[in-house]
């Protein structure tokens, strides 16, 4: 057996040698090819406005005026919707917090758009998401909003459902997850910006 | 339990079978010193270099001692250089969002998760960690402890394949070999795969964005002390915030989360791991990432069956670990299908499943399979939050940990977990038929099952006394997010990963305070090198036997027989230790969600 000292140099030189690579120019070279190839993803998939960055695409941002759709409920940060402080409620099936929250949110929920006391609501309305910051709901939940939506902004409900669609995410390659509808891109199209 | 779930299945199934033979054929090149890969060109004079740099000679194999000497001996300077790394973070360069120390309990438990494979994250990673930290601290064993992991499984199989022989490998020379032509240039090609669905990869500060319509948020009221106010009747008091921009995270996150999935190490860039829409952007790259976790392990089916020349043993290893993990999935598919009875109750549609911690991307098909995936191999990424999972539907993921990690499991973890138990079944087989066991031409004798048993329970010591011990005490009891018997869920949960070196949660759980840290660093460290060293032992040992021809009187190791025997050891095995433990926590918890108004 090599004595310890000789294994600890192999084991320092070894750290070290490999932190170069893997640390070191594995991550810089795919820096480069990532700025190079897909600039925008790289970068987070900024929207910009005015010389504004406004949001992110991917990321869920919060909208409480009727006259926008409302993303799902978010457990990330004291606010909710902090990039910077990702994460879901963690609450148990069973917890009197999650049951409470939930029922407090289907009120509000079927008060906001109209529906009859009884009416079966989507389950990522009143459901906060794993990451807190997911940029979609489900079309039914969409499509429910959209009477709200269209009072408020004095246009017809076949004109937002319209919206609705164009805006709909089809499954990736056509199986892969499900139908949806991102909140913040449709927001941003109804308010007729580019 | 819709169609497009069954194609969606039958896909990701289908697709890991048709790579498991080339991947295994590649391996073999990989693992062997002389073995020539189509990469020779570009990383032989890598390699060279490298072992100039450690003065070794890489024809020089070692004995299973030495092999774990020099595997500790790695390992222990990878620790400290994390370790420092991580306390030393305020004055180390691309730091933009000027992070301070890490604290001493903080810095010794990530040192230890991330060098054990485990990846359990106390800590957020937007809110701790400097790219620097993420970069080189922590994605540096998110490569060699892989590599570790895959030598280990190596080992074992050299020793099983050989006949006579004093030695199983030389553990500098699988490192570097595993990093340089495996998972070097898949992550590379993966990681620019990840970045065109949209996850990001770069240097710069935060971003913060001015939001399209501000509004203002109710917040909980604190005191100058931090803590929250609360009324006469104990309600806390709410306080209107406006809020007119979000910070938006950065970092350099493709070229650690491509190796995060493909080593099974698991953590998370950010805090919500690969429920984030950075970290997993698309139904596309969640469908890789699942692939990636299960691509290794499967293939190192075929490369076991390709070393000792039985093909047949190989793909009926394959068999048990497809069984378990296609049964596992199923009921926590159907469990988080049926949904929350409680909530709807209240009115929530019945048909829209449990989506409370989920993401509407990957919908309630993708978030069991990312669960059950992820569990079954030691990797703990994580696209949904199990802590708010049914409580049959949370119980697969639990259960998949104890039971070893061995269907697929960890990359070269799951291999060499699973011939333990392919020597316990052989064992059980020979006691059931009056014969010595067998296993492909080597004789079982009494030190080869005393190792396996003490790889068995090691951990079951480990899960089950820590978690106890965290259930009466107070420090154990102060990190709940939730009451009743899903707290002992969440301790349990804690410990099983830790040990597991699985690193996924039931994430409610506080667990960055001194005592939760140390103790889970420990279990974490008995879960890797306590089961390693008698895996190394083990390999030793059989290598030292003399092969002896098949008689009619062998114990066939392929075919359904075996399959079904071998299967049904990790199943007894796991359930018998571990039900007690599981009664008291999601069993009951099922039963008083589905029969009872209780609420906790």
């Amino acid at each position: 057996m090599r004595n310890l000292i000789a294994e600890l140099y192999t084991s320092l030189v070894a750290v070290f040698a490999l932190a170069v690579l893997v640390s070191g120019i594995y991550p810089v070279v795919v820096w480069g090819l990532a700025q190079l190839l897909f600039p925008i993803q790289a970068n987070g998939s900024l929207i910009v406005q005015d010389g504004k960055v406004v949001g992110s695409e991917r990321i869920a941002q919060n909208f409480t005026q009727p006259q926008y759709f409302h993303p799902r409920p978010s457990a990330a940060g004291a606010t909710g919707y902090d990039g910077a402080s990702s994460g879901g409620s963690n609450l148990g099936p069973t917890s009197k917090k999650l049951i409470d929250s939930v029922k407090e949110r289907i009120d509000s929920y079927r008060a906001e758009n109209g529906l009859p006391p009884t009416a079966p609501v989507p389950a990522d309305a009143v459901t906060a998401s794993g990451s807190g910051l997911d940029p979609h709901i489900s079309v039914p939940n969409a499509l429910m909003q959209a009477k709200r939506v269209a009072r408020a902004r004095g246009l017809g409900e076949h004109v937002v459902r319209e919206r609705i669609k164009a805006h709909t995410e089809s499954p990736d390659l056509g199986i892969l997850g499900i139908e949806r509808v991102n909140v913040l891109k449709l927001n941003i199209a109804l308010d007729g910006k580019p | 339990m819709d169609s497009p779930g069954w194609i969606q299945l039958a896909l990701f199934v289908g697709i890991l079978l048709a790579l498991t033979k080339p991947m295994g054929t590649y391996l073999v090149q990989v693992l062997d010193v002389d073995g020539k890969t189509v990469l020779n060109t570009v990383m032989g004079p890598v390699e060279r270099l490298l072992y100039f740099l450690l003065r070794i000679d890489p024809k020089q194999e070692q004995s299973w001692k030495e092999y774990s000497f020099s595997l500790l001996a790695f390992s222990l300077v990878g620790g400290l250089f994390t370790y420092a790394i991580l306390r030393l973070q305020p004055i180390l360069p691309l730091n933009p969002q000027s992070l301070g120390s890490v604290s001493d309990h903080l810095s010794f438990n990530t040192a230890v998760s991330f060098l054990t494979n485990t990846n359990w994250q106390s800590y957020g990673g937007e809110s701790t960690m400097s790219y620097f930290s993420q970069m080189v601290g922590l994605v540096f064993h998110n490569f060699v402890s892989a590599a570790v992991g895959i030598a280990v499984a190596a080992a074992l199989v050299r020793g099983i394949a050989r006949n006579s022989a004093k030695t199983i490998g030389n553990f500098w020379v699988d490192l570097i070999r595993i990093n340089l032509y495996l998972l070097l240039p898949i992550c590379l090609l993966y990681s620019v795969f990840l970045v065109s669905q949209g996850m990001i990869q770069n240097f710069k500060p935060y971003d913060t964005a001015h939001v399209v319509a501000p509004y203002t948020a109710q917040v909980a009221k604190k005191d100058a002390d931090g803590q929250e106010v609360k009324d006469p009747q104990g309600n806390p008091v709410m306080e209107g915030v406006k809020v007119e921009t979000q910070t938006i995270a950065q970092g350099p996150m493709a070229s650690q989360v491509a190796i995060k999935m493909l080593g099974t190490n698991g953590g998370g860039f950010v805090n919500a791991n690969a429920s984030h829409p950075f970290e997993n952007p698309t139904p596309l790259s969640n469908f890789f990432q699942m692939m990636s976790i299960f691509l290794i392990p499967s293939g190192l089916t075929y490369y076991l069956g390709r070393m000792v020349k039985d093909q047949r043993h190989g793909w009926a290893v394959w068999g048990a670990m497809a069984a378990i993990f296609l049964v596992g999935f199923m009921v926590c598919w159907w469990a988080e299908a049926a949904g929350n009875p409680r909530l709807q109750a209240l009115g929530v549609d019945a048909s829209s499943g449990n989506m409370e911690g989920k993401e509407v991307r990957f919908g309630i098909f993708n978030s069991a399979l990312f669960a059950t995936v992820t569990t079954d191999a030691s990797c703990g990424a994580v696209n949904s939050m199990h802590d708010s999972f049914t409580p049959l539907g949370g119980l697969i993921p639990l259960l998949n940990i104890q039971l070893g990690e061995v269907v697929f499991g960890g990359v070269g973890a799951g291999l060499y977990g699973m011939l333990v138990f392919v020597v316990l079944a052989v064992f059980l087989a020979g006691l059931m038929v009056g014969r010595t066991p067998e296993y492909l031409g080597k004789k079982i004798e009494a030190y080869d099952v005393k190792a396996s048993v003490l790889f068995v329970m090691v951990p079951v010591l480990s899960i089950l006394g820590f978690a106890a011990w965290a259930a009466v005490s107070p420090w154990g009891l102060e990190g709940l997010n939730n009451a009743g018997p899903h707290g002992l869920s969440e301790m349990l949960y804690a410990y099983s990963s830790a040990t597991g070196n699985n690193g996924s949660a039931f994430a409610g759980l506080t667990t960055n305070t001194y005592w939760y840290d140390t103790t889970m660093g420990i279990a974490m460290l008995v879960g890797r090198f306590l089961m390693i060293i008698p895996v190394l032992a083990l390999a030793g040992n059989l290598a030292k036997k003399k092969l002896v021809p098949a008689s009619g009187g062998s114990f066939p190791v392929s075919g359904p027989m075996f399959t079904l025997l071998l299967a049904g050891t990790v199943l007894i095995v796991g359930a018998l230790t571990f039900f007690p433990a599981l009664s008291l926590g999601p069993v009951v918890e099922h039963f008083l969600m589905t029969q009872s108004k209780a609420v906790f």
